[in-house]
């Protein structure tokens, strides 16, 4: 039997989300359509002998995380539970923290997924690869192929090449060390707590041996407890005989970035021609003319005069006017985009409205197209003190008026623009 | 009578329009600037008009052969084998000038306003002084050369190049007529009319203004272009409204050629200008622009403050302002934003321009 957590985080992450996640938590923003986690769930629930989704994060419980939670169960016919840590305890330490829940019933092993990442989620090929290896209880991380230069932005595994063997890592080092990265996606047994709870063990008697260490944000438990997976297992793992990489040619990104969201969409509405064909609108009698892989929520209201894709994701009760043109865009629900109006590379927040023939346009952060290893970067807002040309966003409840411009620009919510803006964030 | 258009200049300022066509022949609200004046001219009794130009140009022949015909004057060409300036021009017509004893237009190629040529006869024979030119007010008077005269005789006194200080806020027009006498204060080499002929003519009490009425505009670059047509159309509104576009889709002043196509949901206006042959198609939305003859604008998308030049075609979902120009065949593919864009003939056009820019 088998499991899986997802590490949902909590709402002091995803500050690169905004001003997106002030609506909703960044787990439940939509990609191609569903919501982020949607595409987690999906994958181990169509693992066979799957019994149990987990979601572990610091999130208070909220109505929004219900309502997904519940709508899930009835989908997927399993359970999914969200287990809320007191703190943030680290991508390791929720799972310590959690360890009775997800051994109960003795599963053989079970799968971590961080939340932020967009993947083709080749989780039978891993479990497979681990029965491949004579070491029963190996780990397992899904790795995938990066250039030198990002590869430093993210988990670094030096493998042995034919043992596949993790004999090495080490987390966003400064120089270079390999280009096989951590995708945020592992297979473990129970075995993992072990390790865990040697760091747990070792963090403790550390705090009896210095009880203070600057500035105590919580009580000793947390800081015992916050245990990194990253950092404080894997490094250790590493040259053990017990950690594993699995390596991927299957598309896969982080969604760091409002911008990455975009990308992130275009990657699943690309896999939807395999896994989910009816997600992708077709040129109908009376529809929309539509260009490349587009989803449509069916109760959006579409001109058919408009002209959507490709790459794009239409929530539910948007209306689209005459002649609108959207291309490499998300427009979240309740969104009106008026007659004639171009979007382009942006996300329309909820119930925002676009006014006639006003163009709303920001400059995609795609990852080089000349490189097949290139990754997206979410790199800070500003360079040199100017903001970096970015996708355009649109926060909840924002009103563009009728002919202006808005470029490159992140405007956030209920705010009313009287004029057009270039460069700028717009509170 | 006679008058001398001075159209030498290279028309620098109004490139790229002036890369196709020499800059008499660029259409000013559907029709070319040198037949805003010829036109003019005709209808205050000129029979013969000179045209001094200064570069070669079969075009501006062929088409001035054309004019002779239709409007039944003649016009001859007066080439300079340099450049003499706005004065040296008159030196070189002289024998086709003092002909007889009757006073003679001269203008700028590039000023539109409502010409006052009758006026301006009428002015200058009753005070029988050698030259009258034609003044205008301004705003900003410290960009210009202003102009300092009696306001009863309109008798000038002097020429002041950009004050500092406010002494006067009217301005050379670029529209004189003068008698064949002043023709003896030129000499045959280059010369500039306003430094080195009109102050000393004004010392000596020979130079006269009058103040023109209505709209005046220098359209030698495009900025001034779009506010000159802004004028104009205005003042078509007053004069022959019935020339002007109305009804459901234009707004404010709007000139369309009968045999433009305007597509439907279209908003059109104010201060438009369409012109032969040009197809606009579906949704789109078209204000403070010159649409040139044969051009196509896509549908859905946005155009201001631009002047879209002959035969060009600008794509869907376009959107163009802060004068752009584009030249001759320009073609503007689908969704690009253009801002300030300078566009050179026969470019296309793959990618936003989104801060002003000449594209070679
Ligand atoms: N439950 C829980 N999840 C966490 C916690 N910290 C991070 N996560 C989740 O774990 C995943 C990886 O998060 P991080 O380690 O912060 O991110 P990263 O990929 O290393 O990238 P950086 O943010 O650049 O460090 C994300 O899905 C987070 O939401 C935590 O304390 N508790
Ligand atoms: N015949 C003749 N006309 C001239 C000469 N220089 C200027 N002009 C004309 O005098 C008028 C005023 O000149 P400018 O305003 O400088 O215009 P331009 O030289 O045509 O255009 P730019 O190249 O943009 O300066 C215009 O009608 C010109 O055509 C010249 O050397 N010979
Ligand atoms: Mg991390
Ligand atoms: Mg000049």
């Amino acid at each position: 039997m088998l499991k899986a957590v997802i590490l949902i985080g909590g709402p002091q992450k995803g500050t690169r989300f905004r001003p997106l996640s002030f609506e909703v938590p960044k787990p439940l923003f939509p990609v191609a359509g569903v919501p982020m986690l949607q595409h987690h769930i999906e994958a181990c629930a169509k693992v066979p002998n799957m019994k149990e989704i987990l979601l572990i994060g610091f999130y208070q419980p909220n109505e929004e995380l219900n309502r997904f939670l519940f709508n899930a169960q009835q989908e997927f016919k399993i359970s999914i539970r969200y287990l809320q840590e007191y703190a943030a305890l680290g991508t390791g330490g929720g799972i310590y923290h959690f360890r009775d829940q997800i051994v109960s019933g003795s599963p053989d092993a079970f799968y971590v997924l961080n939340a932020d990442v967009c993947s083709a989620f080749p989780l039978a090929e891993m479990l497979s690869f681990q029965k491949e290896h004579g070491e029963p209880n190996s780990f397992v991380i899904l790795g995938t192929t990066a250039n030198r230069k990002q590869s430093m932005n993210y988990g670094c595994i030096v493998e042995n090449e034919t043992t596949k063997e993790v004999l090495h890592y080490v987390e966003k080092p400064s120089t270079f060390v390999s280009d096989i990265i951590n995708c945020g996606i592992y297979l473990f047994t129970p075995e993992i707590f072990q390790h865990i709870g040697a760091v747990f063990q070792k963090n403790q008697q550390d705090m009896l041996l210095y009880p203070y260490d600057g500035e105590e944000p919580t009580n000793g438990w947390h800081r015992a407890e916050a245990i990194r997976l990253e950092q404080d297992i894997f490094t250790a793992l590493a040259g053990q005989d017990k950690l594993y990489v699995y390596k991927t040619l299957s598309f896969w990104s982080q969604i760091k970035s409002a911008g990455s969201a975009i990308y992130a969409s275009r990657l699943y509405l690309n896999q939807y021609h395999t896994t989910h064909p009816e997600r992708l609108a077709s040129i109908k009698e009376g529809g929309p003319k539509i260009s490349g892989n587009v989803y449509i929520h069916p109760t959006a209201n579409i001109d058919p005069t408009a002209m959507l894709g490709p790459n794009v994701s239409i929530g539910t009760g948007v209306t689209i006017g005459a002649g609108v043109r959207v291309r490499e865009s998300i427009i979240l629900h309740g969104a009106t985009l008026q007659d004639h109006c171009c979007v382009l590379n942006s996300i329309v927040g909820w119930d925002s409205t676009i006014g006639k023939w006003a163009r709303v346009e920001g400059t995609p952060s795609d990852p080089n197209p000349n490189d097949p290893f290139a990754k997206i970067d979410s790199e800070t807002l500003f360079r040199e003190g100017k903001l970096t040309p970015s996708i355009t966003i649109l926060g909840c409840n924002v009103t563009i008026p009728s002919e202006v411009i808005i470029l490159n620009s992140i405007v956030l919510p209920h705010k009313d623009l009287n004029r057009s803006f270039k460069n700028q964030i717009i509170l | 009578m006679k008058a001398l258009i001075l159209v030498g200049g290279y028309g620098t300022r109004l490139r790229p329009l002036t890369l196709s066509v020499p800059k008499p022949l660029v259409d000013f609200c559907n029709k070319p600037i040198l037949l805003h004046q010829l036109e003019a001219l005709v209808k205050a009794g000129v029979d013969h008009v000179i045209l001094a130009v200064s570069y070669m140009s079969e075009l501006l022949e062929r088409e001035m052969r054309v004019q002779e015909e239709r409007l039944g004057i003649r016009i001859s060409l007066s080439h300079e084998k340099e450049p003499l300036g706005t004065a040296g021009p008159l030196a070189l017509a002289r024998e086709l000038l003092n002909i007889d004893n009757e006073p003679f237009f001269v203008l700028n190629s590039d000023v539109i306003c409502d010409f006052p040529f009758k006026d301006l006869l009428q002015f200058h024979s009753n005070h029988g002084k050698e030259g009258t030119i034609v003044v205008t007010r301004v705003e900003e008077p410290s960009k210009y050369g202003v102009v300092v005269f009696e306001a009863d005789s309109g008798r000038i006194h002097r020429f002041v190049e950009k004050p500092q200080v406010f002494v006067s806020n009217k301005i050379n027009a670029g529209i004189y007529i003068f008698n064949p006498s002043m023709l003896s204060r030129i000499q045959l080499r280059p010369t500039s009319i306003e430094k080195e002929i009109f102050p000393v003519m004004a010392e000596e009490g020979q130079l006269y203004t009058m103040e023109l009425q209505g709209f005046w505009m220098d359209i030698g670059q495009p900025k001034d272009f779009l506010t000159g047509m802004c004028m104009y159309l205005q003042s078509l509104r007053q004069h022959a409204p019935e020339r002007l576009r109305t009804g459901p889709g234009f707004l404010g002043n709007v000139l369309v050629d009968p045999t433009a196509q305007i597509g439907e949901n279209c908003t059109i206006g104010p201060n438009v200008t369409i012109g032969a042959g040009v197809v606009v198609e579906d949704g789109v939305r078209i204000k403070r622009c010159t649409v040139m003859k044969g051009a196509r604008v896509r549908s859905h998308s946005w155009l201001e403050s631009c002047i879209v030049g002959w035969s060009s075609s600008v794509g869907q979902w376009v959107r163009m302002e802060n004068v752009t120009v584009l030249g001759e065949d320009v073609i503007v593919n689908d969704e690009l934003y253009l801002n300030g864009a300078n566009v050179l003939p026969h470019k296309s056009i793959n990618e936003s321009v989104p801060e002003p820019r000449i594209i070679m």
